[in-house]
């Protein structure tokens, strides 16, 4: 500002600027988690390797600990840890599983 | 603005109506028009979205067109900016722009190519990063957690120097013509100076060159991971003066990339890293066909060139991605 501004201060600190939102405006949905299973007795669960380098060994270990819990096992994979599972993919996990396990390794 | 989580730590413009109408008018597309399913997200990115995004990171409506182009390149299921993002490796997308536009645009493909200096280069690609992160929601700490990062995260985008190249452009190896404007992603680290002051000959060049390459990513893999090199000027004059054309060029290169996978093998030299030993006895190419993308850029003096290791290829992970850049 100086003397040849037209503009009085007043009127000029009272100026708001608006500015457009950069960002997706949506908001995440929230739900509640399934409840936590009490035992692992009878259940389906389903390992998911990432296809990381030696998650399978992760998995094989888990796989021999959760069958002397009683729990069933399925082995499920995704073609390469650096895309989201296939739709295809969660749904057969989510079908068919009472639990998830999802390794990640190297 | 930089507590609202909008900017990457650097100053932005403030996206003002005034401002974003004028963005728009770069392009010839509807705002409401969607760009891409906009990963991790992937939320509908429309062509407001991009506007709003490449106000803040301080473009000039006329670039608009290349940063649409851009994000279609990267948005596609070969590129898998999920994946680029996500990936703790310090990798982002490098773009080359071919075509009348670079030089219509006023885009950088001399002095400091790779560096600052020009307003195009370096707010295109920091608008596409910007668009990713505001409206992908791909956040560093959040999705994105790679271990180091890298300045290529920030902004990495420049020209080729056609004019003066003897060769056919990157854009032209690829299948377009030279009147296309282009605008090719290719998943990279930041680049790297390779020092070559001494060769004289298009062979001896053409072998120091392959022995840097051979060290991209990690002087143990092989095929599995592409790679960029940017010839500068002077060492492009080495091959012109051998009258070697880019087909040639990339022969005799190719000839002095092949690994002996001996000499990789797990375990090799006391080192656990490597392939495995269903591998033994095999010579095989450091770069799978087309994994090597090669530009000319650069000033014209300086017997430097650069190279931009790349990442994981193919369906596994990413593949160079071109798009013709439209009104």
């Amino acid at each position: 500002m100086n003397d040849t501004d037209p503009t009085p201060a007043t009127a000029q600190s009272a100026e708001t600027t608006m500015l457009l939102d950069p960002t997706s405006e949506a908001t995440p949905s929230e739900r509640t988690r399934t409840p936590r299973k009490p035992s692992l007795d009878g259940l389906t669960v389903g390992l998911l390797d990432i296809a990381k380098p030696r998650g399978d060994v992760f998995l094989d270990r888990l796989e021999e600990h959760l069958g002397r819990r009683g729990a069933a096992v399925l082995r499920f994979a995704k073609p390469t840890f650096t895309k989201p599972a296939p739709a295809d993919l969660r749904h057969e996990i989510a079908t068919q599983c009472d639990a998830v396990i999802e390794a990640l390794a190297d | 603005m930089f507590d609202r989580g909008w900017t990457d730590g650097l100053p932005v413009v403030a996206p003002t109506e005034a401002r974003v109408a004028r963005m728009l008018e770069g392009t010839t597309r509807s705002p409401g028009d969607v760009v891409a399913l906009m990963p991790p997200s992937l939320v509908e990115c429309t062509v407001e979205k991009v506007a709003v995004n490449a106000v803040l990171a301080g473009c000039r409506p006329e670039y608009l067109p290349v940063v649409l182009a851009a994000l279609e390149a990267i948005c596609t299921d070969e590129f898998n900016m999920h994946g680029v993002l996500a990936t703790t490796m310090g990798v982002g997308p490098v773009f080359v722009v071919n075509g009348p536009i670079a030089g219509r645009i006023g885009m950088n493909s001399g002095i400091n190519v790779l560096g600052h200096g020009n307003r195009a280069n370096l707010t295109i690609g920091r608008a596409v990063q910007l668009v990713v992160r505001n409206v992908g929601g791909g956040m560093p700490g959040g999705v994105d957690r790679a271990t180091h990062g890298s300045m290529a995260k920030l902004s990495f985008c420049f020209a080729e120097d056609e004019a003066a190249s003897p060769w056919t452009t990157l854009a032209q190896d690829r299948g377009f013509d030279p009147s296309q404007d282009v605008v090719t992603a290719f998943c990279g680290e930041a680049p790297r100076i390779l020092v070559d002051q001494h060769s004289r000959s298009a062979d001896s060049l053409a072998r120091s060159l392959a022995d840097g390459l051979r060290s991209t990513v990690s002087p143990r893999t092989v095929m599995g991971m592409d790679g960029m090199l940017v010839l500068s000027p002077e060492h492009m004059s080495r091959f012109r003066n051998a009258g070697w054309d880019r087909s040639r060029f990339m022969d005799e290169l190719g000839a002095h990339l092949m690994v002996e996978t001996n000499d990789i093998l797990t375990g090799s030299r006391g080192i656990d890293d490597g392939l495995p030993a269903t591998m033994a006895g095999l010579t095989l190419p450091k770069f799978r066909p087309g994994g090597l993308l090669v530009v000319h850029a650069g000033g014209p003096a300086g017997l430097f060139s650069a190279i931009v290791g790349g990442w994981l290829n193919g369906p596994m992970g990413s593949d160079p991605t071109s798009r013709e850049i439209t009104p």
